[in-house]
């Protein structure tokens, strides 16, 4: 029996990591093609049929880049910087069910790594600790704009954890448990949550934004005030760590939100997998279609709407949620 | 006729479109009443409808460029050509050398001789596209129409020399065979209908 866990377990983790890395690099072909069709371009189309092989193309690059370390960088943790933000995306995913239980023969597997029973806890608590990794970032890499968008990350990460948690705070109230899969379980006998919480819901859609750095708020790196921010000075495949890990949050953000809110995967059937699978693919897709919609925020306006309307619109529900439930 | 609309030079009283965009807000209250506006108006959805209504249309307006290209003006200014004359089939320029006197990037240089049947003949033609601006003027004094633009606008090349030899320049005898030399519709060139318009000279007096 142990070893049987502990075998699965491994082949659960290795499974994720392929799948999720693979995804990631997928991640940057639909964002380019999405971006591109908003906009009427046809984006990649050379390599490969339809530019499909464009991923291959860009994994290449990254790999057989030579990986430069500037002069005058703190030349370790300018190394370790990359690592953590991808490790940390990675970690988030164990307690992440991505799929129903289902059985290969008479043996139960469940597409979870861990069911901890403080799964959304472990997941915004690693995601958050993936701010080192722009923060450490930036500020070894001696250059003025890498250290704006380190202060930048600190301030948008810690400000919208607040968000995050308080938001999250009444659906704990109502399930009365942190595991994802007894919040999706309790969706399943009472309805969804994004019925009666529909302003957490909100509020967690907004904050994912800023925790996994993506266009209203994706000031961390603005291309256009800050170069790339943090990762001006990386290259190579150090460069493409931060990369992986960035889409790699959006997808298991985009895997948590329909958890948490819109059901999940329901009752465990087929139809209710591929119904979770969409809901994942719609809320990554949002990702993308509001970096084709929308202007980017200032940090001060970020940080307005942060403590000032949203903090406390997440207080004011849980103090309503809690009333009602009294 | 009537010049007034050309001299009115005050463009900025019609003919620009005003954006209807209201002053900034002064007070609290009006800048209440600006998020609540900009709240409940759901605007963003409104940008994000666009995107997601020309990615459905799905209108793509990207041109492939090494395989297809946009159709370029007649008129356009591109690498030099050098016409041949449709009776003979043999070279157009007579070496006047017009166009090296006209040309003010002083680009083209040409020698010319008296060949064995006392013609004038070029013997030298070299175009210096380094320094060359395009300008069309050699094409506009041209008295026989012989040295033109073309639409060759790809200037990649080991050499610059390779565009701008005579020979490189000048229609190839199996185009002009086939009857295929292009004439340039740009500066310099007749236009179409020359025959109607043109009068004779009043030579009776």
């Amino acid at each position: 029996m142990e070893t049987a866990y502990l075998i699965e377990t491994v082949i659960k983790i290795v499974i994720i990591l392929l799948v999720f890395s693979a995804l990631a690099g997928f991640g940057t072909y639909f964002e380019r093609k999405i971006l591109a069709f908003m906009s009427r371009r046809l984006g990649p189309m050379n390599v490969g049929p339809y530019g499909l092989l464009q991923i291959a193309a860009d994994g290449i690059k990254l790999f057989t880049k030579e990986d430069i370390i500037p002069t005058n960088v703190v030349g370790r943790i300018f190394k370790i910087a990359p690592v953590i933000t991808a490790a940390t995306a990675f970690m988030a995913a164990a307690a992440i069910p991505f799929l129903p239980a289902f059985t290969i023969g008479s043996y139960e597997v469940n597409p979870i790594v861990s069911d901890i029973n403080i799964g959304i806890l472990y997941i915004l608590g690693v995601m958050g600790i993936g701010l080192y990794g722009p923060l450490l970032g930036g500020m070894a890499s001696a250059n003025k704009f890498s250290l704006l968008s380190a202060a930048r990350s600190a301030a948008v990460f810690i400000s919208y954890e607040v968000v995050t948690g308080l938001s999250i705070l009444a659906p704990i109230m109502i399930v009365g448990s942190l595991s994802l899969i007894d919040f999706n379980n309790y969706q399943a006998t009472h309805g969804w949550l994004v019925f009666s919480q529909p302003v957490a819901f909100i509020l967690f859609w907004i904050a994912a934004f800023a925790e996994t750095g993506r266009t209203p708020f994706h000031l961390v790196a603005n291309d256009h005030e800050i170069i790339d921010g943090f990762g001006t000075e990386y290259s190579g495949m150090r460069w493409g760590l931060f990369f992986i890990g960035e889409y790699a949050n959006m997808f298991f953000i985009s895997f948590v939100i329909p958890l948490l809110f819109l059901g999940g995967f329901g009752d465990g059937s087929v139809m209710g997998a591929f119904a979770f699978l969409g809901k994942m693919a719609f809320f990554f897709f949002f990702f993308l279609w509001t970096r084709a919609a929308w202007p980017d925020v200032r940090p001060d306006q970020l940080m307005m709407l942060c403590w000032k309307i949203l903090m406390p619109i997440a207080v004011i529900n849980i103090v309503i949620t809690g009333i009602v439930m009294m | 006729m009537n010049q007034e609309q050309f001299n009115d030079r005050n463009v900025s009283d019609d003919g620009y479109l005003k954006v209807d965009i209201a002053d900034y807000p002064t007070t609290p209250w009006g800048r209440f009443k600006r998020v609540v506006d900009r709240t409940f108006k759901l605007e963003l959805f409104v940008g994000l409808w666009v995107v997601l209504r020309e990615m459905i249309k799905f209108d793509i307006h990207t041109v492939k460029y090494p395989e297809e290209k946009m159709p370029i003006g007649p008129r356009y200014r591109a690498v030099h050509e050098m016409k041949r004359l449709w009776e003979s089939d043999t070279e157009r320029c007579i070496g006047c050398g017009l166009c090296e006197k006209i040309c003010i990037s002083n680009c083209i240089k040409m020698d010319t001789k008296i060949d064995e049947n006392s013609r004038k003949e070029v013997s030298e033609y070299t175009i210096n596209l380094g320094r060359c601006i395009f300008c069309g003027y050699c094409a506009e004094v041209c008295p026989e129409l012989a040295i033109v633009h073309g639409g060759e606008y790809e200037n990649a090349s080991d050499q610059r020399e390779h565009f701008v030899d005579f020979a490189q320049m000048l229609t190839p005898i199996d185009t002009m065979k086939e009857g295929k030399q292009l004439e340039f519709e740009g500066f310099g060139a007749i236009t179409p209908h020359e025959d109607e318009r043109v009068k004779k000279t009043p030579l009776a007096y």
